[in-house]
């Protein structure tokens, strides 16, 4: 059977970078979800674009293949003109950033018709096309949105206005680059559904992430790459279910799966939090929640991004004050967060080791020390954040938490940012720590999957109030509420 | 930082220069820069003088490369006194009192609206002409600039979430201002004052060239543009080195501060 789009030992290099992919072969069939995975640095996006015409763009990159053939015709010497033509009508790249994507002093109909506009389309036949990809891209009463901006969006239906424009052009061919990664679980899996419903419809799709669970969920094919070679290729079902590589391998176990290893065994009550409410205007962020920590144990909050949970967050650690209700700290024990942006706070001049010395309280562990506590390397010490992976980052925000030693640490969202294999360290060595330290735990995310695997107990949020909490395993098996359940479809077949 | 580049280099090496005819004159141009030799009067450049002679003989490269302390110097100066003061009005702004802040932001949105130059005119008007009013009158018609800029850098790093994780941990403000607002505020006006330097030392020039700078004998490059401007036809060069020495100095200035600000 042949494929839309044929690759054959696609080599990409780029100027200052080296050899980024090399030697990758596929095809994209109509009909199919072609699923490319792998970790941050593996090269997926430099393949999605090289497909496209993009990377060809730079002067400096060196694109070679023995195929690289568009529908029979081969793309291997195209110009800049011939990609172009190809990209206004037959393919498509959907992104990662909705937000960034889309230019927020245009409408939705001009985003959505710059394709139509680009190729003259008549404008009495725009308008129906418009409104079609946008009702195809799964945003119903289309024809309201036409006249809204991006910023007047939600996330969700951010990505959704920017694959309209990606099929708005009848484009037979989408890239989807990490499509799903900013939006909530399950926005995540409705965008994923329509994905699949393009390919139901004929299209070939071209879906690039590090999220497995995303490509168990809609690829029929998938490729596995690592430092940009396809080490592993096949039906997605077997290389899921029997792995070969011990790549592949390595990404299937990293992905949060099953309940907590260690329950704890809590010991005090060390902070309460009692009809916690909290304002901004009208809108009421947190309504009424009320909490208690352990000692030792982890509790998980969990729920859409606008739940709240960031707020509740800060109104623990005293960063904000509650409009009603108290937050009690017993035996006076010192809270840390863990913010969910750690670039923005870190100190851009300052070095890992100013950072971690200008933490410290006491006589606790060096700098070094706290370092090697969250495993990283001692060579670190001198680096500035801006030059650190995103893992190593979090790893650095976490090693400024225990500077203090801290007895409570409040997590916000902090695995969230991190491909699935660096989410695994991260998930381990707080898991480690507590079980040292006997630290208690606020862990939120936005993941059910991975707050399973941490938490002993879970409060799942909804519009600023708290709608269900237990033990984690009991409201994983007996869930009260719609959103939980809808939360627990989100995270995952298991 | 990456490797500096031609163009910077070049600049670095210029600015190098300027320094050296700033602090130390005699060693590039030995001679007198207010020699008088009337037999020798608009000569053309030659070996005995390189970039030639004005009306009274004296040399026009001598003449620049003392000139640099007075039109670089008061460059500097006049960049010191508007920073300095744009600093304080900044942080006090950024910082202080929101009814403060709204007073004085309307003053400097008020001035900064006013072309420099014409402020300093406004200045040099009610002070008096001369050197030191002249780096009066462009440090106080720059300082609204300065102060727009680093009041913006203050509210954007007192705002940060590194200020505010920093609180988190109970740092006090006091702490937390030495540690993080202040250097993070006044670091990227390095590369504004590098710039702001090439730029005041054009003004301070323009100041001199309408006779309200440096008085006429003193070697200036602004005050020699106008002494030459009258025998533009007849000796070219009495006008065109300075005006080079005055393009020369902003451009590196401007090429260093454009990579500073890159980091």
């Amino acid at each position: 059977m042949n494929g839309l789009l044929e690759v054959r030992e696609l080599s990409v290099s780029l100027a200052g970078a080296g050899e980024v992919v090399s030697r990758v072969s596929l095809d994209a069939r109509a009909g199919q979800v072609h699923g490319i995975v792998g970790e941050s640095g593996a090269g997926k996006s430099v393949l999605a674009r090289t497909l496209l015409g993009l990377t060809q763009q730079d002067p400096r990159a060196r694109v070679t293949a023995v195929e690289l053939a568009f529908d029979g015709r081969d793309m291997r010497r195209a110009g800049q003109r011939a990609w172009r033509a190809l990209r206004g009508s037959e393919s498509s790249l959907v992104l990662q950033d909705a937000l960034q994507s889309l230019d927020p002093l245009r409408t939705v109909q001009a985003e959505v018709g710059e394709t139509l506009a680009v190729r003259r389309t008549p404008r009495s036949e725009r308008r129906t096309r418009i409104l079609d990809a946008l009702a195809r891209a799964g945003l119903a009463d289309a024809a309201s949105l036409l006249r809204h901006r991006s910023g007047e969006l939600s996330g969700g239906m951010r990505q959704r206005v920017l694959i309209a424009s990606a099929i708005v052009g009848g484009a037979r061919l989408i890239v989807a680059d990490e499509p799903t990664t900013a939006l909530d679980a399950t926005v995540a899996v409705r965008v994923l559904e329509l994905l699949r419903s393009l390919a139901a419809d004929g299209a070939a799709v071209i879906f690039i992430t590090h999220d497995l669970d995303a490509v168990r969920r809609i690829a029929d094919r998938v490729t596995v790459l690592e430092s940009g070679r396809a080490v592993e290729q096949g039906p997605a079902e077997q290389v899921l279910r029997a792995p070969a590589h011990p790549t592949t391998r390595a990404l299937l176990a990293a992905v949060p799966d099953g309940p907590k290893q260690e329950p704890a065994s809590p010991g005090d009550v060390v902070l309460t939090a009692e009809h916690l409410t909290r304002r901004y205007g009208s809108a009421l962020a947190v309504d009424d929640a009320s909490l208690t920590l352990r000692a030792g144990e982890t509790l998980g909050v969990v729920g859409e991004s606008g739940s709240g949970k960031s707020t509740l967050a800060r109104l623990l650690i005293g960063a904000e004050r509650p409009d009603e209700g108290a937050t009690c700290l017993l035996g006076d024990p010192t809270v840390r967060l863990v913010p969910q942006d750690p670039l923005g706070s870190f100190d851009p001049r300052h070095t890992v080791r100013r950072i971690l010395d200008l933490s410290r309280r006491g006589t606790g562990p060096t700098s070094g020390e706290l370092l090697a506590q969250v495993g990283l390397d001692a060579a670190l010490l001198d680096r500035r954040p801006a030059r650190l992976s995103g893992g190593q980052r979090q790893r650095v925000a976490i090693a400024r938490a225990l500077a203090a030693d801290p007895h409570v640490l409040v997590l916000d969202e902090p695995v969230s940012a991190l491909d699935v294999t660096t989410q695994a360290g991260i998930l381990e060595l707080l898991a480690g720590l507590q079980h040292r330290d006997r630290l208690a735990m606020v862990f939120i995310s936005h993941d059910l999957a991975v707050v399973r695997r941490v938490a002993d107990r879970v409060a799942v949020m909804q519009a600023g109030r708290i709608v269900e909490t237990g033990l984690t395993e009991q409201v994983y098996a007996a869930p009260d509420q719609q959103v939980t359940r809808e939360l627990i479809a989100a995270s995952g077949p298991r | 930082m990456r490797s500096p580049g031609v163009s910077a280099s070049v600049a670095a090496g210029a600015v190098v220069l300027i320094l050296v005819a700033v602090c130390a004159p005699a060693l590039l141009a030995p001679g007198d820069p207010l020699a008088v030799s009337p037999t020798e009067g608009f000569l053309a450049p030659s070996l005995a003088h390189p970039l030639g002679t004005d009306e009274s003989g004296r040399g026009i490269y001598t003449r620049i490369v003392h000139g640099a302390r007075a039109s670089a110097g008061i460059g500097v100066a006049a960049t010191a006194i508007g920073v300095g003061l744009g600093i304080i009005i900044g942080f006090v702004c950024g910082l202080g009192p929101r009814a403060v802040d709204a007073a004085l932001t309307r003053v400097v949105e008020v001035l900064y609206a006013l072309p420099t130059l014409v402020m300093a005119l406004l200045f040099v008007a009610v002070i008096g002409p001369g050197p030191t009013s002249s780096i009066l009158a462009i440090g106080l018609a720059t300082a609204p600039g300065y102060a727009r800029m680093v009041r913006t850098r203050v509210r954007q790093v007192a705002r940060s979430d590194y200020v505010a994780y920093a609180q988190h941990e109970g740092v006090t403000s006091t702490a937390a201002f030495g540690r993080h607002v202040l250097p993070n505020t006044l670091w990227p006006l390095v590369a504004m004052i590098t710039l702001g330097i090439g730029q005041a030392i054009v003004w301070v020039s323009a100041l001199s060239f309408l006779g309200l700078g440096a008085e006429p004998p003193s070697p200036e490059w602004g005050s020699m543009l106008n002494a030459g401007r009258v025998y533009l036809s007849s000796a070219w060069w009495m006008t065109l080195f300075p005006g080079l020495a005055i393009i020369a100095t902003a451009i590196a200035l401007t090429i260093l501060g454009r990579r500073l600000s890159k980091g």
